[in-house]
């Protein structure tokens, strides 16, 4: 079963009166098991989107319909719970943690609290709990923010091993056209605002080939946009 | 060990005032500690305090458990504490006598009425602390456990009590104090026992070594349990405060 997302109208209501509509008859079908990069620039709808898949947000009106099995998010950000060890935000989520920690490069840092990590391991510790539940469909948001350029290049390799190793369906929102290219079986253009989306892109090539041909792929976007990094996108 | 100094000098301070205005306006330490000996061979202590403690710890758990649940409700949900808010206004600013009279008028000079007294005067602090608690509470983090499934004990356990608890510390802490000056004037207005009902006794007689005599093993409880208990269950419940975030 795919994931059919058909929105017929959401707006949040603004602090001075009135409102902004976000989705206005907005439609996107995904295939089961498809890895899906939603990329546009800030306030464009990402989040909400999510937050809409994920069953978190009710007020909209429209139709949902989600894969059966397991969701794993991650939030823009980290969201673990301070008062909890890392091991525990981990177990938590997901009993069995198995190689989870090794294969999130967190060996060492179980018994860590969140207040001691830094963001870069704070995130991994997000992906690493996203992937614990063993998911069937997996919401990205922003999953890269606000880290520097290694720590971002290093995690989007973490995350393109853990996602080509399974099945799962993923919807990845990025600014981030690389991580799209990088990650993604098809990237969705969107722009805002109500969202639309303006172009779609699927990308055949396997996933370990990208980062050698990344400059050919670029060339293949419709107009490769360079959106401006914005940590975060408030929606 | 400065908590044991700042101790010591006040019933140094204590005894120095003591001297100076006589025993007939103030007893000092030792003359008060020897009442409480006396009182406690005679079984007098032993009976009246365990009677006023069951009161204060009845009294006070009713209240923090009610207050506590109606507090988070009024946290969560803005149309209840429209509505319910005027009414905890009332009841936080009617004298905490004007309740225990009702109390005693509708419910009859017994136990039930007391203790009833006592939930009641204690009850709305409860709930204003918790319902801070309740607004407190970081929506994101309840999303974080909807997304994960969390049950609803683990969202409890987990996700919300650790954000409750300082509030719910705080809450306790002015409690107990709170009740326990509630339960002597519920004694001493219609119980024929406690410490309350000792205290009017000694009132009674003019007898101030009889009065602190029955004030002081409350306070001295108060120290040990905040000194060996709230602490260190406080000290251990914020441990990852103090370990960056």
């Amino acid at each position: 079963m795919a994931l059919e997302i058909d929105i017929f109208r959401k707006a949040f209501e603004l602090a001075g009166g009135g409102e902004r509509v976000v989705f206005d008859h907005f439609s996107l079908h995904i295939e089961d098991g498809a890895i899906v990069a939603l990329v546009g620039p800030s306030g464009c709808g990402k989040s909400s989107l999510l937050r809409i898949v994920a069953g978190l947000d009710r007020k909209f009106s429209g139709a949902v319909k989600t894969p059966p099995g397991r969701l794993g998010m991650v939030f823009q950000e980290p969201r673990l719970l301070p008062w909890r060890n890392v091991v525990d935000n981990l177990r938590l989520a997901a009993s069995a943690l198995a190689d989870l920690l090794a294969a999130f490069e967190l060996d060492g840092h179980g018994g860590d609290f969140p207040g001691q990590l830094s963001l870069g391991l704070a995130r991994r510790v997000a992906l690493a709990r996203a992937f614990a539940v063993d998911p069937d469909l997996v919401l990205l948001d922003e999953p890269f923010a606000s880290l520097d350029r290694a720590l971002h290049t290093r995690l989007r390799a973490l995350l393109a091993l853990r996602i080509g190793a399974k099945k799962m369906t993923a919807l990845i929102a990025t600014h981030d056209l690389d991580d799209a290219l990088l990650l993604a079986d098809e990237v969705i253009f969107l722009e805002a605002a109500p969202a639309r989306i303006t172009g779609r892109l699927p990308i055949g090539m396997a996933r370990k080939e990208r980062d050698e041909n990344l400059t050919f792929l670029r060339g293949l976007t419709p107009k490769y946009q360079v959106i401006a990094p914005d940590e975060d996108d408030k929606s | 060990m400065i908590r044991l100094v700042s101790l010591v000098l006040f019933l140094a301070l204590w005894q120095v005032a003591a001297s100076l205005v006589g025993p007939h306006y103030l007893p000092d330490p030792f003359a008060v500690g020897g009442a409480i000996v006396a009182e406690t061979r005679a079984g007098e202590m032993t009976t009246n305090l365990g009677v006023t403690l069951t009161r204060v710890l009845i009294g006070f758990s009713l209240a923090m458990a009610a207050g506590s649940a109606i507090g988070l409700a009024l946290g969560r949900s803005e149309t209840l504490d429209r509505l319910v808010d005027p009414w905890l206004v009332i009841l936080l600013n009617t004298p905490a006598l004007v309740i225990i009279m009702f109390a005693y008028i509708w419910g009859g000079l017994n136990e039930t009425s007391a203790l009833a007294a006592i939930a009641l005067n204690k009850l709305p602090n409860a709930v204003v602390t918790l319902r801070e608690g309740a607004r407190a509470l970081d929506p994101r983090l309840d999303d974080m456990a909807h997304a994960f499934a969390f049950s609803r004990w683990r969202r409890w356990r987990h996700v919300l009590a650790p954000q409750l608890a300082p509030f719910f510390a705080a809450g306790a802490r002015s409690g107990l104090s709170l009740v326990w000056k509630i339960v002597l004037v519920v004694e001493l207005l219609g119980r024929p026992n406690g410490v309350g009902f000792k205290m009017n006794e000694a009132f009674q007689l003019f007898d101030l070594k009889l009065l602190l005599a029955y004030a002081l093993p409350f306070v001295g409880l108060m120290i040990l349990a905040e000194t060996f208990v709230l602490r260190p269950l406080e000290r251990k419940a914020s441990w990852w405060r103090l370990h960056g975030a």
